[in-house]
């Protein structure tokens, strides 16, 4: 196991001061849902005037959650505002940047780009759902050893992102650098790159980003 | 996002007559665009029918030697299915020159098709777009128009279709299959699939209101050497300034399609006559009557050089 060291506790200390202050300055739906907290999963929808509500029953990290949503709501908002697994990041909210990386029975989605009713059955897999901080994935304890952070934002859609990507070079799903189609795809920093350009990382920790994923497929090889 | 009623369609004739009974409804599959678009307000459907639970899912072989491409094979599977890598190179190599990881897995083949523009004044709800609100004008004509159409654009339109793979399509001569309410089945060639800008580029293909796409068709292999070369400002997750998808046979002949430059696959079999006679004469073919604005007339030579480029690469 990889020990925490102070520095770490430090910035986990920093980056929960920062999520409490979104949840003060965020919209009453919020506010709401975080008073019916005991009732989790179970949050209805705001009443809102012309609001069409459907049901939908999905499991997130391990737990089967059933939800009566606005046909609004996007997974992403599904996961944070309902569910509170805030882990998963809203960033453009346009599948632009990939913070909203999550796996979906197994294969990775931009959640802010998918209906959360539209998931009706699925798996879900959260940064949450993939390791704790006393017992972290092995994809999570890279990153932290290989430092592919900065600000910490984009980490959660990266990390889910590059777990996805391994899946993916496993079932032989070639990349827009693979050489030969017919061949195999390999391991190389070139094709972690092009098959991570879905995360942006504003830090521009990628280099690191992509040694933590090379260690990690070295020890699944 | 204006709110919607949703429903899940049970089967292909069921989604299409749904589509049809409601003013304003819309089918969706991956929706990486369409909520997109609907999160802006540029697409408003009052109803949704989900088609996901339709089995159209699968990459079958034809009678005639080719592949029936279900409409809602995700791009991640027709790019990584061995008989596309094997014999539809071209589509393979689109498909994973265009979006991310994250989106290639949710994006189906029907879907990429039927895609809109990513024309920036049409994607901004201040400015002018009569693709968005027809009648009301065109903010890219005078605009910045770096990446807009070069050829088949008109005074009322230059926005570019924005697909990599139906540039690989197009290449191929697939066919497109649908559904109606009533049952009709048509079968499209993707070559009438777009149609003709004119005065009326908020009209895109030529379904009509509740057809549903269900299949795309490839006919058998063509054999070649198959090439999918795409520019763009960045080395990945971008659309293109402008693509070549070619079919190179060993005697010199082939197929050439276009993208980025035209607000459909441009491909003109005509051309493609010329090309044991190189790149030069091909790419003057292609875009004769091109009317380039001030700012996207590098596409001119950038066609010639890419396709240049993949010829050498092709008989390499």
């Amino acid at each position: 196991m990889h020990p925490r060291c102070d520095f770490e506790a430090t910035r986990r200390q920093v980056l929960q001061a920062g999520a409490a202050s979104v949840v003060v300055t965020a919209a009453p739906v919020t506010a709401n849902a975080q008073a019916g907290g005991a009732s989790r999963g179970r949050v209805a929808a705001a009443a809102v005037a012309g609001t069409a509500l459907t049901k939908v029953a999905f499991t997130v990290n391990g737990k089967r959650e059933e939800l009566e949503l606005d046909t609004r709501t996007t997974l992403l908002d599904a996961l944070r505002e309902h569910l509170h697994f805030t882990g998963t990041k809203k960033g453009c909210d346009h599948g632009q940047c990939g913070a909203c990386t999550v796996l979906v029975d197994g294969r990775r989605i931009n959640a802010c780009l998918s209906l959360a009713v539209m998931h009706e059955a699925d798996t879900i897999t959260t940064i949450e759902g993939l390791g704790q901080p006393d017992n972290l994935h092995a994809m999570q304890a890279a990153f932290v050893k290989h430092d592919g952070y900065q600000c910490g934002y984009c980490t959660p859609g990266q990390i889910c992102s590059a777990i996805g990507v391994l899946n993916e070079i496993e079932a032989g799903v070639p990349s827009h650098v693979t050489a030969d189609l017919i061949a195999t795809p390999q391991l190389t920093p070139e094709e972690l790159r092009e098959r991570m350009s879905g995360n942006i990382c504003r830090c521009g920790a990628y280099q690191n980003i992509v040694d933590a994923i090379t260690e990690v497929a070295g020890k699944k090889a | 996002m204006k709110s919607f009623t949703y429903e899940r369609a049970q089967s292909p004739r069921e989604a299409a007559a749904a589509v049809e009974r409601v003013q304003g409804a819309k089918f969706i599959a991956g929706g990486t665009n369409l909520l997109d678009l609907m999160k802006l307000e540029i697409e408003t459907p009052v109803h949704l029918i989900d088609v996901n639970g339709l089995t159209l899912d699968k990459i079958e072989p034809t009678a005639e030697g080719g592949l029936r491409i279900g409409a809602l094979v995700r791009n991640t599977d027709l790019a990584a299915d061995a008989r596309v890598r094997r014999d539809y190179g071209v589509l393979s190599r689109a498909l994973l020159a265009g979006a991310s990881g994250q989106l290639r897995n949710k994006a189906t083949t029907a879907g990429n098709l039927l895609q809109r523009t990513r024309c920036p004044y049409f994607y901004d709800t201040n400015q002018p777009c009569n693709k968005r609100q027809p009648g009301s004008g065109c903010g890219a004509l005078a605009g910045f128009s770096r990446q807009h159409a070069v050829i088949g654009a008109s005074e009322a339109c230059i926005a570019t279709h924005p697909s990599d793979m139906a540039v690989a399509m197009r290449a191929l001569d697939a066919v497109i299959e649908t559904v109606r309410a009533d049952g009709t089945v048509r079968r499209l060639p993707i070559a009438d699939f777009y149609r003709a800008r004119g005065n009326t580029p908020h009209l895109e293909t030529a379904l009509m209101p509740g057809e549903l796409i269900t299949a795309v068709v490839l006919p058998k292999p063509i054999g070649g050497v198959h090439v999918y070369r795409k520019v763009r400002d960045r080395a990945s997750y971008a659309f293109a300034l402008v693509s070549v998808g070619a079919i190179v046979q060993s005697d010199g002949s082939g197929r050439v399609a276009l993208g980025g430059v035209a607000h459909k696959p441009w491909r003109m079999e005509v051309a493609e006559r010329a090309l044991p006679r190189g790149a030069k004469a091909v790419a003057e073919q292609l875009l004769a009557g091109a009317k380039p604005t001030h700012e996207n007339e590098f596409k001119l030579p950038l066609v010639e050089r890419t396709l240049q480029a993949v010829l050498m690469q092709a008989r390499s």
